[in-house]
């Protein structure tokens, strides 16, 4: 039972991590039904990022948690600034296009990004460890060690969630993201930006993506430039199960696939990948609309 | 005249395809030309089997896979057991060797489009972006299956080694050039029309009395049998295989080569795959900045040549005709050589009709 508890935890802690990326993937395809295969991308760059910023600013030195918040804020929004960079140049040019396009674009940002990193003589093919933001101390609750990292992740990420859910669901933005969702057209012509709903949309999401990253990284502390793919591919099932286009079915799928990766993991460590793809390909053909999503009619 | 200059153009195909070959073949045995060289060239021929085989799903069909690699996997894992396991091929003389060989590709291709068959019947009540996860979903299943199966009959998570080198250019070559015929004639047969009408009007084509779900099964099983041939070729060319090669990564390797070469086309997937295989080689003097490089010249192409690099054009031998169905054969050639020494062009009864 302790052990189970236990590995409740990581799973919880992981879950935060997907559930973060998840939404990236779901918000992107609520829009513009594009899969984003790049999106991965957002938390290596955000890892690399506060990599820099830590090491230029601080000199590598243990920061305080409130300035390391701060950090990983700062380090975050230029990532999502990125993003909006990224959508700009190469998914806005093909909007009109089959939505497939702009997946194989985004393969192509994928490519482009990872080998540039690799590239770049001050970041290098070799892993580099994160360094360490805060100071970690393991709390004991009966027989289940719980780090401080741990409580961290979890509580800001479901924070951070709570707050998105608030912006979407109660300020003048979220109406308009969720009218762009809803009918790209009809939204357009009742006057909302369609290309500023995109642009904030890619900025959160790639916010929340280098956000996860930090996260990440602070307790698994290996970075190299194509850490993200199987992350993102898992926060992408994540979505999907949830029901892709939602954002609490993103939350709830990240959380599923964090506690269930864990378990299996536990049990058959070989088989844990293999499973989240099936628990993918037993959803979609049981309910293909996900968990939490809505079936969808098709018009003629 | 336009009948004759039509039907010219078309067999000046095979000709053309043997000289390459020849030429190729020359220049390898007298060493102007390197194995490296050779070893691109095998590779390319591969993926434009699979852009091909990819291209009848997304192309001919407008279902979108993303896990093409999955069925390219069946067919190198089946016939690589095949040929090391179960006829243990290099213990056989030289031309049984050959043979094996070809059996093992057609195990493989079968095996393949049995898995596309499987695969296709759930898959196919989804629609659009679900079909498209669903299908990486299964490639990834695919590929975990491959990792836990036990060592001592696929090499589990170790990869399988030891598969006897049995391909060479020849093979690869030849399998290249009958999977853009098996391409062309499927696209002129009426499955491949049937096929066609899905992509345009799924609704329109079901109104019309067209079996959508049988057509759609159909094109994934001869999808997946093309896969499978590659997959054959690619494991007794390598005679080392391993689950992760077959990642979802290498799908969207072969999506990107069908969409930059122009998706549709035959001759769009058959450049695309030739062009985007033989670029990063040609990038090695870049070191570092090779994939960089090439990862932005993709964006370009993308970004700048939205029908592909080929435009959605077809080479005239690949081009769709309307009328009854032609299959490529012998006397097209021998007609065409006899024409040269009578300084005139024979036609066919019917054939341009």
């Amino acid at each position: 039972m302790d052990n189970f508890l236990q590995l409740l935890i990581y799973g919880l802690q992981l879950g935060s991590i997907y559930a973060l990326l998840a939404i990236g993937y779901t918000m992107v395809f609520g829009i513009i039904r594009m899969i984003n295969m790049a999106h991965c991308d957002f938390l290596m760059m955000g890892c690399y990022m506060v990599y820099f910023l830590v090491s230029v600013l601080f000199g590598g030195e243990m920061i305080g948690p409130a300035v390391a918040l701060l950090v990983v804020m700062a380090g975050s929004s230029v990532i999502g600034m990125v993003g909006v960079g990224i959508e700009r140049v190469a998914y806005r040019p093909l909007r009109n296009r089959p939505t497939i396009m702009c997946m194989i674009s985004a393969i192509g940002v994928s490519i482009f990004t990872q080998n540039l990193f690799r590239a770049l003589p001050f970041i290098g093919p070799n892993p580099r460890s994160f360094p360490k933001l805060i100071e970690d101390f393991t709390i004991n609750v009966g027989a289940v060690k719980i780090s401080f990292t741990r409580i961290v992740t979890v509580t800001l990420s479901i924070f951070i969630m709570l707050l998105l859910w608030f912006v979407i669901q109660n300020t003048k933005i979220g109406m308009h993201m969720r009218a762009v969702s809803n009918d790209k057209d009809a939204a357009a012509l009742m006057g909302v930006n369609i290309n500023r709903v995109i642009s904030i949309t890619f900025f959160i999401g790639a916010f929340l993506a280098a956000v996860s990253g930090s996260f990440y990284a602070s307790s698994y502390p290996v970075m190299q430039p194509t850490m993200a793919v199987t992350l993102g591919n898992k926060a992408f099932i994540a979505a999907v199960c949830g029901g892709i286009g939602d954002i609490r079915g993103a939350v709830l799928g990240g959380f599923v696939i964090g506690v269930a990766e864990i378990l299996v993991t536990s049990v058959w460590s070989e088989f844990a990948y293999g499973f989240c793809f099936l628990v993918l390909v037993v959803i979609l053909l049981f309910k293909p609309e996900g968990l939490l999503g809505k079936p969808m009619t098709e018009k003629v | 005249m336009e009948k004759m200059k039509a039907l010219c153009k078309r067999n000046i195909a095979f000709p053309i395809f043997a000289l390459f070959f020849l030429v190729v073949t020359l220049l390898h045995q007298l060493g102007i030309v390197n194995s490296y060289f050779m070893q691109v060239m095998m590779l390319a021929c591969i993926y434009i089997i699979m852009a091909e085989s990819l291209n009848i799903l997304n192309g001919m069909t407008g279902l979108s896979s993303l896990g093409q690699a999955g069925f390219m996997s069946v067919g190198a894992y089946s016939s690589a057991i095949f040929t090391t396991y179960i006829l243990h091929v290099s213990s056989l003389p030289e031309p049984l060797q050959v043979v094996a060989f070809v059996a093992a590709t057609l195990v493989g291709a079968v095996m393949a489009a049995i898995c596309g068959v499987l695969i296709g019947i759930p898959a196919l009540r989804l629609r659009g972006d679900y079909l498209a996860i669903v299908t990486l979903g299964f490639c990834e299943v695919i590929r975990a299956i491959w990792r836990v199966v036990p060592a001592d009959i696929a090499g589990g998570a170790f990869g399988l080694t030891g598969i006897p080198k049995l391909a060479n250019f020849f093979w690869a070559f030849l399998f290249m050039i009958l999977s853009l015929y098996f391409c062309r004639n499927y696209m002129d047969s009426s499955f491949g029309r049937a096929c066609l009408a899905i992509r345009d009007n799924e609704i329109a084509a079901d109104t019309m009395g067209i079996d959508c779900f049988r057509y759609k099964t159909i094109a994934f099983a001869s999808s997946a049998f093309i896969a499978g041939v590659a997959g054959s070729l690619y494991a007794h060319l390598l005679s080392y295989i391993h689950p992760d090669v077959f990642s979802y990564a290498k799908s969207s390797d072969f999506l990107v080569y069908l969409y930059a070469g122009g998706v549709g086309s035959i001759s769009g997937a058959m450049l695309g795959a030739l062009a985007l295989t033989v670029l990063p080689e040609l990038l090695r003097f870049l070191n570092d900045w090779r994939l960089v490089i090439y990862g932005a010249l993709l964006l370009c192409i993308i970004l700048f040549r939205p029908t592909g690099l080929f435009g959605g054009r077809e080479f005239a031998f690949l081009q769709l005709k309307t009328g009854g169905i032609r299959v490529f054969h012998v006397s097209t050639f021998t007609n065409w050589v006899k024409g040269l020494f009578r300084g005139e062009k024979r036609v066919k009864e019917g054939a341009g009709k």
